[in-house]
């Protein structure tokens, strides 16, 4: 607030030109000093219980699959026909499966591979997503016209089509599997991106760069990419557990990694067969950290669009 | 008698997530059947969370803490919710702002119009729509029969903001409640508006409650005013007396601080600094003694009560003032400014040598298309019809004309933003926007745009110094180090701190935030600066604060501009010449005392007339709502003159032949077959 004490005639100091605004009582009146921008938004996010708790069950899981293995040694190579479908207790905390490993040490190896498909995919998704989504908003008229109509082509095609025909081909690898579902999924990113390109490029701060005289390169890289980022960066999240939803699906299917290899979605394929003789060990606790990953990624993102949306931001 | 409404030291809060905001705080006010009374306020004042918390309508986390609102002797404070839901719609019924948003756009308007009918008396079907269609003819609905099944989108903003007044009339409300009910409308549509809530008020004997921003709405329409400021009543009078005398110093500031058209344009308007306070912490004493300049100690600390005389008179300061500020300050400008650039009103006659910047028969029009890919162009919008103006040295032209009249279009025109069909656009009879990529770049320079929407300009993701510093950046001019040092000039001299370089645009308010727009339009010292509507996203106190420094730059600088807004007094003090433009076209363009003191065409004068006056007694004069009828569709414009379906003087003529821009003075031209006084000479003449 300015100094109060100021009579009427001063409100409107004499400038000379430079230096006479006090700088202790500026004609405008102060700034409220409050924080920044992704300051806000982290404190937002960390305000939403649910999503602080999806996020320790991410991290929970990630340390649980990469560092598990190295605490907990597990033989997870060599079938042992001797203790197949053992109950869980004793040496086995979850039980063993069919082929004698251990039922523990499998989900940390499925978990692995879950995640490194579903972070790797939405990667890839997001890239593709983002940068065609991005051209096609900016070059708009025809070019965006004909770009979105291929992606309309791409949308009607069902998934297990194009599942059935790339596996076929190619060797179920994790690079290989990241690759199909991204192929999938980087459709919703581009349609997004490009919306809000779209309602970016006409605001009035890209018209004022564009009579500034800024090329199209500035504008893309200083101006329509660094607002268009809260966008994809909530759909990110959303991305990793369709993923792993993807993947699961597909393993179920039989469409998943090549044995001794094995993901969330492959171990439930093969309990399948077993859930009549009741081996409940192979369903549930697998299931249950598919389900959690997956409950925990969708509960960032909600939370990660209400923080980094301005329109919703309450303060 | 018992008052139609009575609100009794209401106060409500609204709990947020980690703050309580104190919305509206010991509150009372009082109006009687057949009365309107004002409630005038800056956004944030809590003027419409008092309307809504009377029909018991609280966003979220709002509850009315302590109080009480009676409806003729009835307390409505406390009343369960089915009991509220009898009341609303029926007893006290609303006008809301946005009729876009307001109406259900699923639903044709009759049945609209029959809903609170059929749900408050009960009526069956056919009755309700005799109702519907009695209340539409009383709101002055053209045709009312043949619109009963049209759908909102399919009228106009006028006319569905009087579906609106129709809905809240369907059931003879004793208390209507209008929440700024003209704010989204043109000026011609808004006198049309209050002059029939006017009308209605004295044939049904309803009490009205008039929630404004615009001391000239309230201005003729109300018995008396009440001015609310962070939360509270801080003064209220019969309305001429608030006028007259106010004893408030923020009535006072705020009276000063709104351009007329008379007002003097060598001095500066009285303006209130700094902005309203946060009213999620509310400052311990007078709520205003921040901004005040007359604030002590005890302001500071105590709050002042409510009191004055028995005439009902009341205003809660320690330290009143008297009446209107009678001499506006001196406008401050650099030593080197003589007191003739002031005075100087420049009447250009379009002879001499040329001009800084020529535009000639400029045409732009919109393709309005049809089919996804292939886009067949259909029709057009005409946004911008065969327009020719001229800009000196040192000159301000204003621009003024209803929405859609063309006038942002022209201006992005004159920057480049947007590219003419036809016409051509010179700056020193060069046209700049013919030249490509380093050149264009250059000349780019010269020609500069200051934004409308405050909140729309500043790329939210980019710190103050970074933006400020972008134009340069852009350009190539000057080290990092001197830029730097010009950036913090620029930011000292639009008076904002220097803290606010290490800030985000959303850490402003919307005056900083004009001035930083304003600060990085003068970045490359252009020859030209077009403004586009710079202070109507801006309350009225910080509007002048904006207006000041405006005018104040635009003297120091001796630059160009452009001046475009809706707001004719804005333009008048800020403009040497005005243009007035109508539906794509110039209809006539001259000096602010030529416009204002001499029009000559038609559309000027009602515009004139329409215009509401901060001034009960000016405002009570004026006879009848101005302009009738809508603006036509600028896709299918009227022939000949286009002004002629809405115009008194229209003959055969007009729709036969366009009127050619005629000499009525020094640089005033009009185009009319029939003008208000007769032209100077019979030969065409062209800016």
């Amino acid at each position: 607030m300015p100094d109060s004490t100021r009579p009427l005639a001063d409100i409107q100091p004499g400038l000379a030109g430079t230096v006479s605004v006090p700088p202790t009582a500026p004609e405008g009146g102060d700034v409220h000093v409050t924080a920044s921008g992704w300051k806000l938004a982290l404190r937002e996010f960390l305000d939403n219980r649910l999503a602080v708790v999806g996020f320790a069950v991410i991290v929970f899981f990630v340390l649980f699959c990469f560092v598990g293995p190295l605490v907990y040694h597990t033989n997870q190579s060599l079938t042992n026909p001797l203790i197949t479908d053992l109950h869980p207790g004793g040496a086995h905390p979850l039980g063993t499966d069919e082929n004698g490993f251990d039922e523990l040490g499998r989900i940390m190896k499925g978990g692995q591979t879950a995640l490194e498909i579903g972070f790797f995919s939405a990667f890839i998704a997001t890239v593709v997503g983002t940068l065609y989504g991005a051209i096609s908003g900016l070059a708009g008229g025809i070019v965006d016209g004909i770009m979105m109509r291929i992606l309309d082509v791409f949308l009607s095609i069902p998934l297990l089509f194009i599942v059935l025909v790339l596996a076929t081909k190619y060797h179920s690898t994790v690079l290989d599997e990241s690759a199909i579902i991204g192929a999938y999924t980087w459709l919703i990113p581009a349609r997004l991106v490009r919306g809000e390109v779209l309602t970016l490029r006409v605001r009035d701060f890209v018209s004022a760069a564009r009579v500034m005289g800024s090329g199209r390169g500035r504008l893309v890289y200083r101006h329509l990419i660094p607002n268009a980022l809260s966008v994809v960066i909530v759909n990110i999240t959303f991305q990793v557990a369709d993923a792993i939803i993807i993947l699961a699906f597909l393993g179920f299917l039989g469409f998943g990694l090549q044995y001794p290899a094995t993901s969330w979605g492959d171990m439930l394929g093969n309990a399948q067969q077993y859930v009549s003789s009741g081996y409940w060990w192979l369903v549930y606790p697998v299931g249950g950290c598919l389900v959690a990953v997956v409950l925990a990624a969708n509960l960032i993102g909600d939370a990660l669009r209400d923080a980094l949306d301005v329109r919703i931001r309450r303060r | 008698m018992t008052p139609a409404l009575q609100v009794r030291d209401l106060t409500t809060e609204i709990e947020l997530t980690r703050s309580l905001v104190h919305a509206v705080g010991n509150v009372d006010l009082s109006i009687e059947a057949g009365e309107t009374v004002g409630l005038v306020g800056e956004s944030g004042s809590g003027k419409s969370m008092l309307a809504l918390s009377v029909l018991g309508l609280l966003p979220g986390g709002g509850r009315i803490v302590d109080g009480s609102v009676c409806l003729d002797g009835r307390e409505l404070v406390g009343l369960s919710e089915p009991e509220m839901r009898k009341i609303r719609g029926d007893a006290v019924a609303m006008i809301f702002q946005d009729s876009q948003s307001s109406l259900n756009p699923t639903k044709t308007i009759g049945e609209q119009v029959a809903e609170p009918v059929r749900l408050h008396r009960g009526a069956s079907k056919a009755t309700a729509n005799n109702r519907a269609l009695e209340v539409l003819e009383l709101v002055g609905m053209p045709r009312p029969k043949e619109r009963l099944d049209d759908f909102p989108h399919q009228l106009s903003g006028g006319l569905r903001q009087r579906v609106m007044i129709a809905i809240a009339l369907a059931c003879e409300p004793r208390v209507l409640l209008a929440d700024e009910p003209t704010t989204a409308l043109d000026v011609t549509i808004q006198a049309q508006i209050l002059a029939l809530l006017d009308d209605l008020r004295s044939r049904l004997g309803m009490a009205t409650l008039l929630v404004t921003h615009d001391m000239g709405v309230v201005a003729g329409r109300t018995k008396r005013i009440n001015v609310m400021y962070a939360g509270r009543i801080v003064e209220t009078a019969p309305t001429a007396e608030l006028f007259s005398a106010m004893r408030h110093p923020y009535t006072q500031a705020l009276l000063g601080s709104i351009p007329r058209l008379d007002s003097d344009r060598s001095k500066a308007l009285a303006s209130v600094p700094g902005i309203p306070p946060d009213l999620t912490d509310p400052p311990p004493g007078c709520r205003f003694a921040a901004r005040c300049p007359r604030a002590t100690g005890q302001c500071r600390e105590h709050e002042p009560p409510l009191t004055g005389d028995d005439r009902g008179h009341l205003f809660a300061c320690w330290h009143p003032v008297d009446g209107p500020i009678t001499r506006p300050p001196e406008l401050t400008v650099g030593e080197t400014i003589t007191e003739s650039f002031l005075q100087d009103t420049r009447p250009s006659d379009g002879d001499h040598g040329a001009h800084l910047l020529e535009v000639t028969g400029a045409v732009r029009e919109y393709p309005v298309t049809a089919g996804a890919i292939l886009q067949r162009r259909v029709a057009s919008v005409k946004a911008v019809s065969d327009i020719s103006l001229h800009l000196d040295t040192g000159e301000t032209l204003g621009l003024v004309g209803e929405s859609g009249c063309g006038k942002t279009t022209l201006g992005k025109l004159i920057v480049g933003i947007e590219k003419p069909d036809a016409g051509r656009i010179a700056l020193e009879g060069r046209e700049v926007f013919k030249l490509r990529g380093g050149r264009l770049r250059r000349a780019r320079r010269d020609l500069q745009m200051m934004f409308q929407d405050p909140y729309a300009s500043l790329d939210p993701r980019m710190r103050v110094a970074a933006i400020l510093r972008e134009p340069l950046a852009i350009q190539g001019i000057g080290s990092r180090r001197e830029q730097e040092a010009r950036v913090v000039h620029l930011l000292e001299e639009v008076g904002l701190p220097r803290n606010a370089l290490e800030r985000y645009p959303h850490e402003f308010s919307g005056g900083q935030r004009q001035r930083i727009g304003l600060a990085r339009t003068l970045m490359l010292e252009p020859r030209v600066i077009v403004a586009d509507e710079p202070v109507s996203a801006l309350d009225v106190s910080i509007r002048s604060q904006v207006l000041n420094l405006m005018k104040r730059l635009q003297a120091e600088r001796e630059m160009a501009s452009v001046v475009i807004s809706h707001d004719l007094a804005v333009v008048k003090y800020l403009a040497d010449r005005i243009g007035v433009m109508y539906l794509g076209k110039l209809v006539e363009l001259g000096s602010g005392d030529d416009i204002y003191l001499r029009p000559t065409h038609p559309y000027t004068d009602a515009l004139i007339k329409t215009i509401p006056l901060p001034d009960p007694a000016a405002e009570r004069a004026k006879t009848g709502p101005g302009i009738r009828g809508q603006l036509p569709s600028p896709v299918h414009p009227p022939s000949g003159c286009r002004f002629r379906t809405r115009c008194p003087r229209a003959r055969d003529v007009c729709g036969e032949q366009e009127p050619p821009l005629r000499t009525f003075g020094p640089g005033h031209l009009a185009a009319c077959h029939f003008p208000l006084r007769p032209a100077q000479s019979a030969k065409d003449a062209r800016p």
